[in-house]
Order: C-alpha cells, then sequence, then structure tokens
C-alpha cells in the first residue's frame, strides 16, 4: 500500500532526502510544500548568483520534470502554518493533505539583530533567491552603498558579492576577527586583509547600536558613535533553525527540534531533516551532515535501520580567490600542540592542532589544496608519527610508504560544504 | 681571448703542473699541464676546483695600519721603523719572522736574507717546522744533508709502496694515483684505515706512535735474513753499532698487532728490493718524530734501497714550497742554500756571498719557541707572512694571545680576516697564487715555475718586495735593490754553489741565466743525476745509521689524532672558496670509535666537546671504527672564521720533538664529552650568513652559504634570530613552528626567492641538505622549509574543485585516461560531484576537438 509523505520545505536538506528515497525504491506519494514560489536549488550556490558569476537556472537541482517523474505533488509559495497532528493532516490554504509520515525540513531562519529601525526598508537578510534579487536592485544603483552586518561566512560572501557589483561595501563584526568560529584570528586577519584589498571596509569588534533613516535605512550607527552611510543593509548575523511550526504543533523542541538517531521528531510519524533539528545538542549549518541527514531520513521511512552520526565538517568560503579552509577543533587548549606555517609573502597561512598526536583541526588560508588531505586525517584520527616534521607541507611531503595524492586517498566521511554560520 | 698559462698548483707539495685556461665568462678553469713530470695532466679535487678559488671577495687589498687604509710608503716606513726601533733598544733577536710553505723560493729567500744577514738574527722560522722539520732533522742526521733521494717516478717503478703516517689518497692524491697506476702492492700503516689504508693490499694498523719500534724491528729482520747490501755497507757508518733490534714478538706486543701481521710485513718489505717507504705526517708530527725518520732511512741504508729506480725512502711535504724554503734557509737553524748554522765557515761563506753587515751566529728560535718568546715578552716586532698560526700551532690559543702580546706585528697575507690577521697592527696586501710569479720546488725536488694569469688586484703587491722595501728602508737599499723575482732568483741560483763548494748536493747554479720566464720544470741538482745517494756520496761523507731507541709511548684514555680532509687544504682560506671542495665535508668532526660513542653517550651526527688544559673544541661527532677505541682523529682545517669552536689545534700541547723542534700534533691527551644543546640548526644563506652560537661551521654553497648550528638556549625569537643570521633586514619571514617539540622553521624571501632558511630542532636537523641548498635563490620557497623534496607525486596543478581539492592537472589526467564527461571525471575524482560549482570548468576541460570530430 502506497504510503503519503508530507514534506514541508524545499530545500537542500529534504531535496536529497527524496532523492535517496526514491532510489531506494521508496514507494510514497509524496507532496512537497515549499513557501518560497520556486522548486529546490543550491542554496550554497546563491553567492555566486549575487556576484554574477553564476546564473539562478545553473543552480536548481530538481526540475519541474523531475518532479513529475516521481509523482511528487508541488505546493511551492504556500507557507504552513497549522497541523492536525491527531488526524494527520496538513492544513494549508491551498487545500489540505493527510499524510502517513510528516517530514518537517523548514530549515533556518536568518537572525534578525534586535535593534531599532531593523524594519526599515532596505534591511534584508540573506536567505534565499527573493534576497538575492533585491539585493542586486540595490547594487544596480550607481554609486550604492552596503552594510552587511556579519562577518561570518554568509556576510562575507554577501559582502563580496555586492562588491564585486560595484558597491561600495561595509561590513560590521562584533567578534575580534573575521569568521571566528572557522578561523583563529591570524588567519581572520588574513582575510581581512584581502577584503580590504578588494575595497570592502570591515570593521571588527564592532557593535550596531541603530539603523537609522525614515522610512528606508540611511545610515548604520554603531555604539562607538562612528555612523555609516548607506543605501542598504544585509544582516547575516547567523541563522536559527525554523523551529516555529514543529513548536506549535507540540513537538519537543529545544534551539531545533528534537530529533533521535533516526530522525524521528517525538511524533513517530513525523521526521525532520536539515538546519531546523537539534540532535544531540548539535544544530546544523553546513550542508555535509544534513546530506548524511537526507539518507538517514530515507531509510527510516523505508525502515531500513540507519543512524546519523554527525560527520566531521570542514569549512571553505565560497569568495571567488579566497582560499580558505577549517575543520575540526581549533581551540587551544593544555593537551593541544600545533604546528604553524606563516607565509605573509604569499599571504598562506596554516595550523594545525594535534591532540594526542592526531590532527583535530585544522585552519588555512591562502593554500587550501591540503584541506581534504588533512580532514581525513582529522576523521580517521590516525597518529601523526614520524611524518610530523612535514607534515603541514601535505601530503606530497610526507614520507610514507603509502603516500599518495590526496585525490585517490579515500576520503571517508568528508563532504565538504559549506554555507552558513550556525548562530551563537 | 688570453692564452691558457702553465703554472704550478697552490696546494700540496707534490707540485703538479696545471694549465690554466681562460674561460668565456671571464674565469679561469683549471686543467692538468701533461706536459708536467709531476702529474702528467692529472689534478685532484682541489686542484681541478682552482678555477672557483679566485674571486676577490674578502680579500685584503690595501696596506692597513689598524683598520685604516695607508698608503705602502707610510705602511712600509713603520715597519721600517718598529723594526729598526726594537733592534736598536733589544737586540736583533727581539724581532722575528714567522712564514710559510707557500712563500715562493724568491720571497723565502729575501725574507732570510733580511734576517739573518741583515738584522742578523736568525729568528725566522716557518710553518714547514709543523710539516717537515722531522724530516728534514733525519735528512741531515742520516745523509748530512736535506735531500730527497728518488723521484716520483720510482713510484710507479716500485714493486711495493710502503705508505707511513701518510693518508696520500686525501692529502697526495695525484701521487696516490701514481702509485696505484704504477700496480705496486701497497702497505699502509697507520693507526686509522683511512682511504689510503681501504685501497691498500694491506694495513698495518699499528698502536699510535710505535712507529720507531716497527722499523727497528724490520732493521733486525733484515740483518738476521741477510738483506744488508753489504756492498753499499763501506757508504755507512754506525750498522755494526745499532743496538740489539726488538723481536716481532716485542714489536707486535709494543704496536698491538699480531706477530703474523708484523711478520708478514717484514717478510714482504725484506723480500722486494724495488721498495719505496712513502711518510709524511704520521711520521713527522711526534716527539720522535726525527727517531721515526731515521728508523725507516736505517732499512732503506742498510739494503742500500735508496736512490735507485723503484726504491728508496720518500718524504712526501704538505706544501707548495716547503722545499724551497728549505733550500734558501727559510729554517731558523738552517742557512741558505743548505748550509749549517753552525758552522762557522759556512756563515762566512754565506756573509762574504751577501756582503752583509751581519750573519746570525746561532741557530734562532723554532716556531714553538717563537711564540713562547712572543709570550714572554722576548719579541717586540713580529712579521707574519702567508700563515695562521693563531689556529695552525700547537696551543693555538695561547698562540693567538702570544701574538697579541707582541708590541708590533705585521702580517702579509691575501686574506682580510684571518684569525691571525685580526691580531695585526700592520697589515700587507700580499699577492695570490695566479698573480705572483716565481718558483717553488716539490718533494721529488722539482724546481717549476708559477705564472700569473691575473693581474694584481688593489694596491697588492709580492711578499719579496713587502720585504725588499722593508729592507731598504732599514738601511740596506743596495742588497735589496731588485726590480723583478728573476733578479732574485738569479743570486739565489748563483749562491748554491757555495753548497757544492761545501760538498752539498743543491745545485742550481746552471739556471742563473737561464730565460726565468720560460723556465721548465728541472730537477736539483740541475744538470746532475735524478736520483742521489745510491753512489754512496754522502754530503756526511757516510750515510749514518742511527738505531734509534723506541720510546715508551703514554697511553692516554683518548688520543687525538690529527690531520687533512680529502678536498680541504690547510686553514681554507683558499678551498673554502670553493663550494665543491666545501660540500664533501662541511663542518668539523671527531671520528669516535662506536665503544666510546656508547660509553660516553655520543650519538652520530650529537656535538662533542674535546678539550685539554689548553683548549677545547666541539665538533660533530661521526662515529666509526676507522680508528680504534681511544683513538679519536679531527681534521685540522677549521678556524674562528669557518666555526665557532674548531680549531683543533687549540687542544693540542706544544710538545715537540728535541731534534726537530716539530709539534707533536697527532698525539694529544683529550677529555672528550658529549655535548646536550638545547637546540640543533641548520642554514642555507644566499649572503655570508653571522651566527652566534655555542656551535655553528660555515660553508660555501654553489649558490651561498651553509651554517650548521647548536647553542645552549633558544633564542627568544627564532624570526629575529633568523633575520640576524640572515642579515635580512627588510625580507619578509616564513614560518613554520612547532613549538612543543621545539622545531622552528624560517625563511626569507625577497622579490619572490628565497634568501635564507633556517631550519631548528631539539635534535640533529635531519632533512636533505643538497636539496635545500638548491633552493637559494628559487621561488617557492615556502615548500623550501619541508626540507625534503616533494615525494614526486605529480603537481597536481591549480585547484579547479575545491570541495574535494582535485587540480587542473589531475583533472587532464583522468581526461586523457578515458573520462570524456562531467559525470565520469567525477565518478573517478569526485570532482564535481559536491556543490558542483566546478562542473563548468570541468566541462570546458573535455576534449572539445574530439567531439567535433565524432
Amino acid at each position: 500500500m502506497t504510503l503519503r509523505l508530507v514534506v514541508i520545505g524545499a530545500g537542500m536538506a529534504s531535496g536529497r532526502a527524496l532523492e535517496h528515497l526514491f532510489e531506494m525504491g521508496g514507494d510514497y506519494e509524496v507532496t512537497l510544500f515549499g513557501a518560497e514560489p520556486r522548486g529546490n536549488y543550491n542554496r550554497i550556490m546563491l553567492s555566486p548568483v549575487l556576484s554574477g558569476e553564476s546564473t539562478f537556472e545553473e543552480i536548481v537541482t530538481h526540475t519541474a520534470d523531475w518532479y513529475a517523474q516521481h509523482g511528487v505533488t508541488t505546493r511551492f509559495g504556500e507557507r504552513v502554518e497549522e497541523i492536525d497532528r491527531q488526524n494527520k493532516v496538513v492544513k494549508a490554504a491551498g487545500g489540505d493533505v493527510v499524510y502517513d509520515k510528516l517530514l518537517i525540513a523548514t530549515g533556518s531562519d536568518p537572525f534578525i539583530i534586535p535593534v531599532p529601525g531593523k524594519d526599515l526598508a532596505g534591511v534584508m537578510s540573506y536567505r534565499d533567491l527573493d534576497d538575492v534579487e533585491l539585493m542586486k536592485s540595490y547594487a544596480a544603483r550607481p554609486g550604492a552603498k552596503a552594510v552587511v552586518i556579519g562577518g561570518g561566512l554568509l556576510g562575507l560572501e554577501a559582502a563580496a558579492g555586492l562588491r564585486l557589483r560595484g558597491m561600495e561595501v561595509t561590513v560590521i563584526h562584533l567578534a575580534g576577527h573575521l569568521m571566528e568560529r572557522q578561523l583563529d584570528p591570524a588567519a581572520g586577519l588574513l582575510l581581512k586583509q584581502e577584503l580590504q584589498s578588494r575595497g570592502i571596509t570591515v570593521l571588527t569588534e564592532a557593535n550596531t547600536a541603530e539603523l537609522r533613516g525614515t522610512d528606508h535605512v540611511e545610515a548604520v550607527l554603531l555604539k562607538s558613535g562612528q555612523m555609516i552611510e548607506t543605501d542598504m543593509v544585509c544582516m547575516a548575523a547567523g541563522i536559527r533553525p525554523a523551529s516555529g511550526l514543529g513548536r506549535t504543533i507540540g513537538l519537543e523542541c529545544n534551539r531545533g527540534i528534537i530529533v533521535d538517531d533516526q530522525m524521528r521528531t517525538s511524533d513517530p510519524d513525523i521526521l525532520a531533516v536539515g538546519e531546523c533539528v537539534e540532535h544531540q545538542g548539535q544544530v546544523f549549518g553546513l550542508v555535509a551532515p544534513l546530506y548524511d541527514q537526507a539518507k538517514v531520513v530515507a531509510q527510516t521511512l523505508l525502515g531500513a535501520e540507519a543512524a546519523f552520526v554527525a560527520p566531521q565538517i570542514s569549512t571553505k568560503l565560497k569568495v571567488t580567490g579566497v582560499d580558505l579552509f577549517s575543520a575540526g577543533d581549533f581551540a587551544e587548549g593544555a593537551d593541544r600542540e600545533e604546528i604553524v606555517f606563516t607565509d605573509p609573502t604569499q599571504h598562506v597561512y596554516k595550523r594545525l592542532i594535534l591532540e594526542n598526536e592526531q590532527i583535530v583541526g585544522v585552519v588555512m588560508y591562502g593554500d587550501t589544496v591540503d584541506g581534504p588531505w588533512f580532514l581525513d586525517k582529522i576523521a580517521s584520527g590516525e597518529p601523526v608519527g614520524a611524518a610530523r616534521d612535514t607534515l603541514i607541507f601535505g601530503p606530497n611531503f610526507v614520507e610514507t610508504e603509502d603516500t599518495a595524492p590526496p585525490s585517490t586517498t579515500p576520503v571517508t566521511t568528508a563532504v565538504y560544504a559549506e554555507r552558513s554560520s550556525v548562530a551563537a | 681571448m688570453a692564452s691558457p698559462v702553465q703554472t704550478t698548483c697552490a696546494y700540496c707539495g707534490v707540485g703538479c703542473g696545471v694549465v690554466m685556461h681562460p674561460t668565456d665568462k671571464g674565469g679561469f678553469v683549471a686543467k692538468g699541464d701533461e706536459s708536467h713530470p709531476a702529474n702528467f695532466g692529472r689534478l685532484c679535487s682541489k686542484g681541478s676546483a682552482l678555477g672557483d678559488t679566485l674571486e676577490l671577495d674578502g680579500r685584503l687589498l690595501h696596506p692597513m695600519i689598524g683598520e685604516r687604509v695607508a698608503p705602502w710608503d707610510t705602511a712600509l716606513d713603520l715597519i721600517a721603523d718598529k723594526f729598526t726601533q726594537a733592534i736598536a733598544e733589544h737586540g736583533p733577536d727581539s724581532v722575528a719572522f714567522y712564514v710559510s710553505g707557500q712563500l715562493l723560493t724568491e720571497d723565502y729567500y729575501v725574507a732570510n736574507k733580511l734576517m739573518k744577514g741583515y738584522i742578523g738574527s736568525a729568528n725566522i722560522d716557518t710553518n714547514s717546522r709543523l710539516c717537515m722539520a722531522s724530516s728534514v732533522a733525519g735528512h741531515k742526521r742520516a745523509f748530512g744533508e736535506d735531500i730527497v733521494p728518488n723521484t716520483y717516478e720510482d713510484l710507479e717503478e716500485a714493486d711495493l709502496v710502503v705508505m707511513v703516517g701518510s693518508n696520500l689518497a686525501w692529502c697526495h692524491p695525484v701521487l696516490h694515483q701514481r702509485v696505484m697506476a704504477g700496480g705496486a702492492k701497497t702497505v699502509t700503516i697507520d693507526p686509522r684505515r683511512t682511504m689510503t689504508a681501504e685501497s691498500s693490499d694491506m694495513h698495518l694498523p699499528l698502536a699510535p706512535g710505535s712507529d720507531v719500534i716497527l722499523w727497528r724491528g724490520l732493521m733486525g729482520y733484515l740483518k738476521e735474513h741477510g738483506h744488508y747490501d753489504s756492498g753499499f755497507a763501506q757508504h755507512l757508518s754506525g750498522l755494526d753499532a745499532a743496538a740489539p733490534a726488538p723481536s716481532i714478538a716485542e714489536v707486535a706486543e709494543a704496536s698491538g698487532m699480531s706477530v703474523n701481521q708484523v711478520a708478514e710485513f717484514y717478510a714482504l718489505w725484506a723480500s722486494t728490493p724495488k721498495v719505496v717507504t712513502i711518510y709524511s705526517q704520521g711520521v713527522n708530527q711526534a716527539t720522535d718524530g726525527t727517531d721515526k725518520v731515521n728508523a725507516i732511512l736505517d732499512c732503506h741504508l742498510a739494503t742500500g734501497r735508496i736512490g735507485r729506480p723503484g726504491s728508496g725512502p720518500f718524504s712526501v711535504t704538505g706544501q707548495p714550497n716547503a722545499m724551497g724554503g728549505r733550500e734558501v734557509g727559510g729554517l731558523a737553524n738552517m742557512l741558505a742554500a743548505h748550509l749549517d748554522i753552525e758552522n762557522a765557515d759556512h756563515r762566512t761563506a754565506v756573509q762574504d756571498f751577501w756582503q752583509s753587515p751581519a750573519i746570525a751566529q746561532k741557530p734562532g728560535l723554532r716556531a714553538v719557541d717563537m711564540f713562547r718568546a712572543c709570550a714572554s715578552g722576548q719579541i717586540k716586532a713580529l712579521w707574519v707572512m702567508h700563515t695562521n698560526p693563531a689556529v695552525s700551532l700547537p696551543e693555538a690559543d695561547a698562540v693567538r694571545d702570544a701574538i697579541a702580546n707582541v708590541p708590533f706585528v705585521v702580517v702579509s697575507d691575501i686574506e682580510d680576516r684571518t684569525d691571525t690577521t685580526v691580531l695585526a697592527d700592520v697589515r700587507l696586501p700580499a699577492l695570490a697564487w695566479g698573480e705572483k710569479s716565481g718558483t717553488v720546488t716539490n718533494s721529488e725536488r722539482r724546481i717549476s715555475r708559477q705564472r700569473p694569469f691575473l693581474p694584481a688586484p688593489g694596491a697588492a703587491k709580492p711578499d719579496w718586495w713587502h720585504m725588499a722595501e722593508v729592507g731598504k728602508r732599514m738601511g740596506w737599499e743596495d742588497a735589496f735593490n731588485w726590480q723583478t723575482e728573476a733578479e732574485i732568483f738569479d743570486e739565489y741560483a748563483r749562491m748554491t754553489a757555495l753548497s757544492t763548494q761545501f760538498g752539498k748536493r743543491l745545485d742550481v747554479t746552471a739556471l742563473a741565466d737561464v730565460d726565468y720566464e720560460t723556465l721548465a720544470p728541472v730537477m736539483w741538482p740541475v744538470g746532475g743525476p735524478e736520483r742521489l745517494l745510491n753512489d754512496g756520496q754522502f754530503p756526511a761523507g757516510k750515510g749514518k745509521i742511527l738505531a734509534p731507541e723506541p720510546k715508551e709511548q703514554p697511553r692516554p684514555r683518548f688520543r687525538l689524532n690529527t690531520g687533512r680532509i680529502r678536498d680541504h687544504w690547510h686553514t681554507m682560506t683558499r678551498t673554502s672558496r670553493s663550494s665543491k671542495l666545501s660540500l664533501h665535508i662541511a663542518e668539523p668532526f671527531v671520528e669516535v670509535h662506536p665503544n666510546d660513542a656508547k660509553a660516553l653517550g655520543v650519538t652520530p651526527a650529537g656535538l662533542v666537546r674535546l678539550s685539554t688544559k689548553h683548549g677545547e673544541m666541539i665538533a660533530r661527532a661521526l662515529v666509526t671504527d676507522r680508528g680504534r677505541p681511544g683513538e679519536l682523529f679531527a681534521p685540522i682545517h677549521w678556524t674562528a672564521q669557518t666555526a665557532s669552536a674548531g680549531r683543533v689545534d687549540a687542544l693540542v700541547p706544544g710538545a715537540t720533538d728535541p731534534i726537530s723542534g716539530q709539534p707533536a700534533s697527532k698525539s694529544a691527551a683529550v677529555e672528550i664529552e658529549a655535548l646536550k644543546p638545547a637546540w640543533f640548526g641548520f642554514a642555507v644563506s644566499v649572503a655570508k650568513p653571522a651566527p652566534e652560537a655555542l656551535y655553528w661551521a660555515r660553508a660555501r654553497t654553489t649558490k651561498g652559504w651553509q651554517v650548521e648550528l647548536a647553542g645552549t638556549e633558544p633564542p627568544e625569537d627564532w624570526v629575529e634570530a633568523a633575520r640576524s643570521l640572515f642579515g635580512a633586514d627588510t625580507a619578509q619571514p616564513i614560518v613554520v613552528e612547532d613549538r612543543t617539540r621545539g622545531i622552528v622553521r624560517v625563511a626569507f624571501v625577497e622579490e619572490g626567492r628565497l634568501i635564507g632558511a633556517l631550519f631548528t630542532a631539539p635534535d640533529p636537523v635531519a632533512l636533505s641538505r643538497g636539496h635545500v641548498r638548491n633552493l637559494l635563490g628559487e621561488g617557492n620557497a615556502a615548500h623550501a622549509l619541508a626540507g625534503r623534496p616533494d615525494a614526486g607525486l605529480p603537481d597536481p596543478g591549480p585547484t579547479v574543485c575545491a570541495c574535494f581539492g582535485v587540480g587542473l592537472n589531475t583533472i587532464l589526467d583522468a581526461i586523457s585516461g578515458g573520462a570524456v564527461t562531467v559525470d565520469a571525471v567525477g565518478a573517478a575524482l569526485k570532482a564535481g560531484t559536491n556543490c558542483g560549482a566546478c562542473r563548468p570548468e570541468i566541462a570546458a576541460l573535455l576534449p572539445e576537438q574530439s567531439i567535433a570530430a565524432e
């Protein structure tokens, strides 16, 4: 008997989950709700679309043909606000849908910092294609200025994209260095210098006090008293799991919708996947674990045994010409040892963090070609041993019998990607 | 382009003919002179690299008074005044010359004439004292004159060549080649298993210092087995009076060898009439060095195996003109033309010939004593020429201090900074090999021309001119008024008539009127037989058998042998200019037997400190069983200019042979300890690095310099320490630091090129030094800090797929391997299978032409 699956949210996680489901021969009649008026696309690639290096068409992952082929009923542009768990009915403006299984994949919401003026026109987040289109419209004005609040992955991608479109861009960042979750201060400084060399003004330790303007934003006032005139403000100060729907319908929630290893919520017929979930206290912002979750979700729906384990993840910044890679844990600690490479002549910085003779973290700036190899070492936990002297120079300089180029190293756990900045 | 110039090698006493060929780059390349009888075209590594040593960096180019450049007149007037004043106030013996086997015969002649005939003292001695004095004394005791009776041809004529205390393969390589080419059976007698020993048919590893008893034992064996030459005995004295010789068993006991080893050698020597015994510093540099020489000569005399084709004793000298110096009286106990200072008739003859106001009445101070007299205050004015006694004399620290103690010191040299020039009040710039002109005499008595092929640089002048000008200024205008070195040679050649007049064999008179410029290599006695003494015509009347008594050898726990290495010569002022020569062995080392190393905690490539009450040395440990337990070996070449504490003679006590005055350089009793520095380092630099550390040793490389380093405490800031080492004031540092392990690597880059790299570690730095040296001046400085070549893996090229770190070249390889779609590339490499951003780039790499062809 064909079961009815309703999916709420048409992002990268649900798209991948459906692929797995159909690949594994799942016999479900699927209805797919999406708040955006379009189907699944590669959200990671919005930055190249913003900068003009890609078009939207190039980043669409699932076409109308694909949905038709797999019998997916699409309900794009409809936001689901209510679910009758008792009767297993999803209430929607375009008509209710009964489900046997429900998959919540509502993703995340941008964090809008609660400052006066946050609701002025010209203040936007950076989450979807609409945001991109809006930013592009400002960028099209000659001599237009932009302020990006937040110097994390997303904010910097936005800043770089806007700068490429010719805007005068200022990044306002609260912490002492850019991307403090992914970079150490040294790499953050190099990144700041790089962005400044591209004409982006970067203010660190800068705290936004107020957005000024009558109807439309006109300036950003910092707590330091500094005033920055602007035509638009992009809030990229992090994301929050979009767990509102789950909360509303009484699912157990914390920061996100709490799921078990099989991606089930507190209601066994409701599963959740992606940035909206919380798994063992952890919430997610990068695509690699989402993809792993998607696979588990598909398996659970098929009754197969599967368990999600948060993978070793790495971060890359999708700004053309900025090579940046970080993975693992690079906090300092009593048991931590580090190997640091700095080359100001080539703007290269690398830092390996070791614990018990194993690599536990890596930060690379300027030359990231060996990043996946290091990530593999972090994942495998193999002792660095005698290779330590030249370890930081990568596989080509490590003297081992089985030295092999990174492309042939079995990279088992890593899917490298990118997006986001899990909010603090 | 200029024509090639025939000259004679600057280095050892083999005296090889060299032809310097100009190159189209303005330099010269050295080739062996095929017409020269010393080498017939052969050259060793040092001679072959002569063209690399001609640069002027570091040269002394102007007379210097203190640190001020002075006109020649000022400097020469000052020297003349100071020497005249010292003589007037303290007598002729208050001044001294310390000269060198690197002076040409003409220079030597002038020095000797000035000191012995005009100043009236015999306080002129030479660094040949460190090298040849025991052989000279032995020759004189046995023959009545300092004569090497044989020729190099005899090395090829011989059926047996015995090398005693001579690492001929490294120190006289061309002679070693001639021995090997001649096909004689070879025996090496040396405590160490040297390269010479390795290439010999037999190695006798005798206990250090047991030479005399070994050769006395052979004498007894020869007598016992009837090998004395009864016909030749009439020319000898002392043959019958000789003390009883030790038995083979006694020899074996004393020399630490087996009875069989000793007996086999004796039988071989006894049964081979055509035997040449080559000996060198292992014989000479001992407190019983002269006795060792005579113990060898005794055997050759008793068997008549002397001055005959393929047989004779053969002293080989270490310096290019030690022999020439001996001929003109360069030693404190000799007069010119092989005449004897103790002989009143000889003194009168010399004074008459010179028409000089004075003549030295007694032997002067020999090298070790000369510097003791400097220390005691007896010497008021000292002139050092072309040698580096602050390094090369025993008790070198005390010698250094003694030179500093002399009120007025002149040093003539080609180098601006040596351990000795830094002590001088006045420095005179001399001409170097290739610039100067004159003659040298090699180990087979062959006189050859050194001809200039380079112009005199700066204000540099020949040594003879320095001394002649001072002589003139001291009031002896007529006696020192030569215009050319040819005039000096002419005067010397005529003077050798005195030699034959007194029954000696040195005779160069035939060269008095020859064309000096085109003078071909010629042996003395000129016009006489090539081989001497085979006719029984000994200058002393009869050849004397000395039958020296073996002396008990001290047996210290650690005994330090010293010597040369293959590619360096003396204190490296010339050889260190060549990167080829500098890299064979780039730092001072001490050979330590594995058993000792274990007991001392010495690790291979660790550092050791040697010490005596005279001083200390720090060097790299070379753990090897070349020597026996308790026997150490260290090279002589390192100075304060090339290493922090590599002067081996700082350790060596000033004990000398009582007859020859030659220091015993190979038998210091030393303490040894393993040194445990906090850090080790290795650096390469384009500019000459200025190290400051407990241990450092600096050497030339093809592209700059390298330094080995070690220190007790790591510097506060490695980057600043490296910056100071390289003098890289403005360059940017690339740094790799593994702080917990104490590993820091710093490279400096200027205009994209590597100008210096420092590698430090808590243990001896293990990296590919050759690889790192070659990266100097190249780009990609960051990879230099890996310290090793990459694994030979293909360069992946610029990254295309950032997610999986897949490079352009890797993708192109996959495409050419059959992955002709983006998905196929993804299947093979994962490239483009994650975020997909690179898929268009991958598509663009696909072979369009093949698609177009379909």
